[in-house]
């Protein structure tokens, strides 16, 4: 079985989507920390990529693309000890309950 | 493979949105990054559009010499015109010929020449285009209303992180003597993917 992450040639008889979706904030942040974060050098491509490849496959199939990104940078910032869990955790709870 | 580290259950942190929204916050407040690098990023991603490409296949429409460098040294060739690529990848431009028609897919995740087309299209990332455009391109190509003449080689490239592909479409016809700024009007971002023709003038 290839990994999830390897679509070439997946069985699909869905046709192609063409509609195009506006970015949400959240979506704009995720794409430019990565580039802030590969200027400083505290994670590059590849490990951005190997942090998406290891989401379990159900999550990779079902969440969104910047979901997959957010989730690797998460991944790669607690492996590095950039950022712990808990802290993230913490911050993410409070930002939930003050935003509802 | 197998991986190593038990599957990473995200999904049950919360909202992603929410999560990187405080990651943001983390990184500023340790003064890992600052805000303004974060806006800074946002407004160049913001700048870069496949106007930056179509020129790039502009004048390799009008300069035979520049097309041959274009398609032997693609980062040379697009430093000549003032774009600079970031140095994790390289890229690679194919060209559309009679015989020959290029469409470009990253089947394993969304690898795209950000540098000159600004980001990829919804679709380019979908699953559907990434399983399909290897096995039935063609079919592929009809549904973005593009009918490729059976006599007509198409040729999918599957880009990797190592290597981006930029397809240089063909010159329409009856475009003689028009110059670079109103041959890049033609050139959409569909085209420069090879899931459409360039524009044809208006008449």
């Amino acid at each position: 079985m290839p990994a999830v992450h390897d679509r070439g040639g997946l069985p699909c008889d869905e046709p192609i989507d063409r509609a195009e979706h506006e970015w949400a904030d959240w979506e704009h942040v995720t794409n430019a920390l990565v580039g802030v974060l590969r200027r400083h050098g505290l994670i590059n491509v590849d490990e951005l990529r190997r942090g998406i490849e290891a989401m379990a496959p159900a999550e990779y199939e079902s969440v969104s693309y910047y979901e997959r990104w957010s989730a690797s940078i998460e991944t790669l910032l607690v492996e590095k000890g950039i950022l712990s869990q808990a802290e993230i955790d913490a911050v993410a709870a409070t930002l939930a309950a003050r935003w509802g | 493979m197998a991986h190593e580290h038990p599957p990473l259950h995200h999904a049950e942190r919360g909202k992603r949105a929410t999560r990187i929204l405080a990651i943001q916050r983390l990184l500023i407040d340790k003064g890992v990054i600052t805000a303004d690098e974060v806006d800074d990023i946002i407004e160049r991603a913001r700048e870069r559009t496949p106007a930056d490409g179509a020129k790039v296949v502009a004048r390799a429409w009008v300069d035979d010499a520049y097309r041959a460098r274009l398609l032997s040294d693609a980062r040379g060739a697009v430093g000549e015109l003032g774009y600079r690529l970031s140095h994790d990848a390289e890229l690679a431009v194919v060209e559309n010929t009679a015989d020959v028609h290029h469409v470009v897919v990253c089947t394993l995740c969304s690898c795209y020449p950000t540098s000159l087309l600004g980001p990829p299209p919804d679709w380019y990332k979908s699953f559907a285009y990434r399983q399909r455009a290897v096995v039935e391109p063609r079919a592929v190509l009809r549904e973005f209303g593009l009918e490729v003449a059976d006599g007509v080689r198409v040729t999918v490239v599957d880009s990797t992180a190592d290597v981006r592909y930029l397809v240089l479409p063909r010159r329409p016809s009856g475009t003689q003597g028009m110059g670079e700024d109103a041959l890049a009007d033609l050139v959409t971002r569909d085209s420069m993917i090879g899931v459409a023709q360039a524009r044809p003038p208006k008449p």
